[in-house]
């Protein structure tokens, strides 16, 4: 189990004043200056060292994003946008961070934006984190008091500022371009790639967009070292994450936890365990609705990290765990998913706009059986038809679960639809 | 996606109140010169809540004229992003949240209580104007499910009953306390978090 010493969200649960003057007791901005004064490359190496890959879901590496963006202006601006939408089902981790410890992702825009030449961040938070939105707003004022963020930040002698901006209840403003044309004042439509935001990004200038988690982190990496964050987890799949544990579990709670923890010990040692006993496990989806989920079988051993979750045919998305014990109804569960990218779909790509329509409406019809066998295979291939065919990754995101579902639970789809035409023919027995 | 139109009753004007004229103002400084038009949700959500809740056919003139948009382009805003509401709500607009996560820890005895209490249909007002619910999508509280949100706040850890008991509660006018219904910290497991216990500060 991951030690306290290395929890780099100390007051992930608010036990503590989440003030500037509580946030530096634990540990935050200490030094700031001088790890500026280290240099944009020194930042940018020691974050690719650290291994660190992003927390947004793509796990795309931090450092190396970094490092795409100009190192000379063109006379344009560069902006960091940090990604508080959060919106994934089954993730609750930014929040905690926003409300609790908002010094750590503070801090962690200085330092990102400086490694990137940018004078100017945004805060990009949904809608309905009303509070973490007023507790960002407020912690930022505390910067610009004691002189962390405005001209000289922290003394640095790097100018700084730093905005916080909301959405109004749209999941897809989570995806980066989508969210870039919202905070532009316009429709949270994704944006066909390339060019991409290190090019052409918030107000056509070189951006990079990076989930709350990477950027908080970044702080503690560069204080104590790339070597002590990459020893943590495996190659490849390092640091610490925190973990957000739903559904039926006796104690759901978020926890931050080593990368590459065996996912029954996440769940045993934090979360008090499958309701009902490890063996009344049915499926878990290991890293938010839109990764497939895995049969007990696969739970019982799998590690919860990029590769061992890729894998399996899964993914670590945003280490949001999704557990479903043998009372539930796993068909109704990907169906309400279903629902959710229909809702969800902004509607711009014929395959997402229908697709995610037409996969819902057979999905509530497997829920009760009132299917064609055949059509087992057809949404399947619908699902393929959606997956890579779409601007953005919603789409994949729509298809996944249910190929999940028909992967490890085709048999449970095929009994209803069995039983439902048994009872329809016996029906027509009693009838005649 | 879900097709979203404007109330067909409409008021003849909207005017911000000089406080959020001047709030609205310092939002605008928010953003370079010449992208004004970033302001525009937060505005808007401003005149929804001084307006009770939401949002009307003048605001999208007003706010065009303040941010150099065209009123069509600020209506496109509200109807896309579903927190503007575009008709009434009650005085206390309960969002439950049904995706998934919830569903598992039992949601539906949530939306059960609201239909029996407030309405049988979703967004319509109850008798008294007071209440008024509707299912919402993830709200980003999963591990504290079911989880409803009224106004800035979310409630927490809730089944049918504690919902009963909120709903009577606004109705009466007596206060409901905010986050968990049973008393957890926060996101820590219940009865007490298993780490970070050596850290003091
Ligand atoms: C439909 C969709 C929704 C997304 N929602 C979020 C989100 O809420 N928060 C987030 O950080 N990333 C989200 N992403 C991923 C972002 O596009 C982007 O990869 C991420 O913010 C990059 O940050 P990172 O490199 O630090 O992970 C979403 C992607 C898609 C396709
Ligand atoms: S895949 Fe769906 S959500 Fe993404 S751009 Fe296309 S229609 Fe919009
Ligand atoms: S599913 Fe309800 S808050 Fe996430």
């Amino acid at each position: 189990m991951l030690a306290d010493k290395d929890r780099i969200f100390t007051n992930l649960y608010g036990a503590h004043d989440w003030r500037l003057a509580g946030a530096r007791k634990r540990g935050n901005w200490d030094g700031t200056k001088a790890l500026i004064e280290k240099g944009r490359d020194w930042i940018i190496s020691e974050m690719k060292n650290s291994g660190l890959r992003g927390r947004g879901g793509a796990g795309f590496p931090t450092g190396l994003k970094w490092s795409f963006m100009p190192k000379v202006s063109d006379g344009r601006p560069s902006y960091l946008v940090v990604n508080a939408d959060e919106s994934e089902p089954g993730t609750c981790k930014d929040r905690d961070i926003m409300r609790h410890d908002p010094h750590t992702l503070l801090e962690g825009c200085l330092l990102a934006s400086f490694a990137m030449g940018a004078h100017a961040c945004y805060i990009y938070v949904r809608g309905e984190f009303r509070r973490e939105y007023q507790r960002l707003d407020a912690a930022i004022q505390e910067c610009y008091d004691a002189g962390l963020f405005g001209k000289n930040a922290a003394g640095s002698g790097w100018d700084f500022d730093c905005y916080v901006h909301h959405g109004a209840g749209a999941y897809i403003c989570g995806e980066e371009t989508a969210l870039l044309e919202s905070l532009e004042g316009k429709k949270g439509m994704p944006r066909l790639k390339p060019p991409f935001p290190a090019n052409v990004g918030l107000y056509g200038c070189p951006t990079t967009v990076n989930n709350v988690e990477s950027i908080a982190v970044a702080p503690e990496i560069l204080r104590r070292g790339a070597a002590w964050f990459s020893a943590l987890g495996r190659p490849n799949n390092t640091g610490t994450k925190v973990f957000c544990i739903s559904g039926h579990v006796n104690k759901p709670c978020n926890v931050e936890e080593e990368m590459g923890i065996g996912l029954r010990e996440l769940i045993e040692r934090h979360a008090g365990g499958v309701r009902g006993g490890w063996d009344n496990l049915l499926a878990i989806i290991p890293g938010g609705s839109s990764v497939p989920l895995l049969p007990k079988v696969t739970c019982d051993t799998v590690l919860m990290d990029f590769d061992s979750l890729r894998d399996v045919k899964s993914g670590l998305g945003t280490a949001a765990v999704i557990v479903m014990d043998r009372s539930c109804d796993v068909v109704k569960a990907i169906a309400r998913l279903a629902r959710f990218y229909k809702h969800e779909s902004c509607g711009q790509c014929t395959p997402c706009r229908e697709g995610t329509g037409w996969m819902w409406r057979v999905m509530e019809r497997l829920v009760t059986g009132d299917a064609e066998p055949k059509e087992i295979d057809l949404l399947l291939e619908v699902t393929y038809q959606v997956e890579g065919h779409t601007i953005c990754a919603l789409g994949d995101a729509a298809a996944w679960p249910i190929q999940g579902l028909l992967r490890h639970f085709r048999p449970e789809v095929e009994r209803r639809i069995n039983a439902k035409r048994a009872g329809r023919s016996a029906a027509l027995v009693a009838a005649e | 996606m879900s097709l979203r139109r404007l109330a067909p009753d409409q008021p003849a004007s909207f005017e911000f109140t000089p406080d959020n004229q001047a709030w609205a103002h310092k939002q605008v400084k928010k953003y370079p010169e010449g992208k004004q038009a970033s302001a525009v949700v937060p505005l808007l959500w401003r005149a929804q809540e001084q307006n009770g809740g939401h949002v009307t056919e003048p605001m999208m003139r007003v706010i065009g004229g303040m941010l150099g948009m065209s009123p069509i382009r600020v209506l496109e805003i509200a109807t896309f992003y579903t927190m503007f509401n575009l008709k009434p709500v009650g005085k206390h607009l309960i969002q439950v949240c049904t995706t998934t996560p919830c569903w598992l820890r039992g949601s539906e005895a949530v939306v059960a209580a609201c239909k029996k209490h407030i309405h049988t249909h979703a967004g319509t007002v109850s008798d008294d104007g007071k209440l008024s619910w509707m299912e919402v999508e993830c709200m980003g509280a999963c591990v504290n499910a079911p989880a409803v949100q009224i106004g800035d706040d979310f409630y927490e850890d809730l089944d049918g009953a504690r919902m009963e008991g909120m709903i009577n509660d606004l109705r009466a006018g007596r206060p409901v306390k905010p986050g968990s219904q049973i008393g957890r910290q926060n996101s820590a497991p219940e009865g007490g978090p298993m780490t970070l216990l050596d850290l003091k500060s």
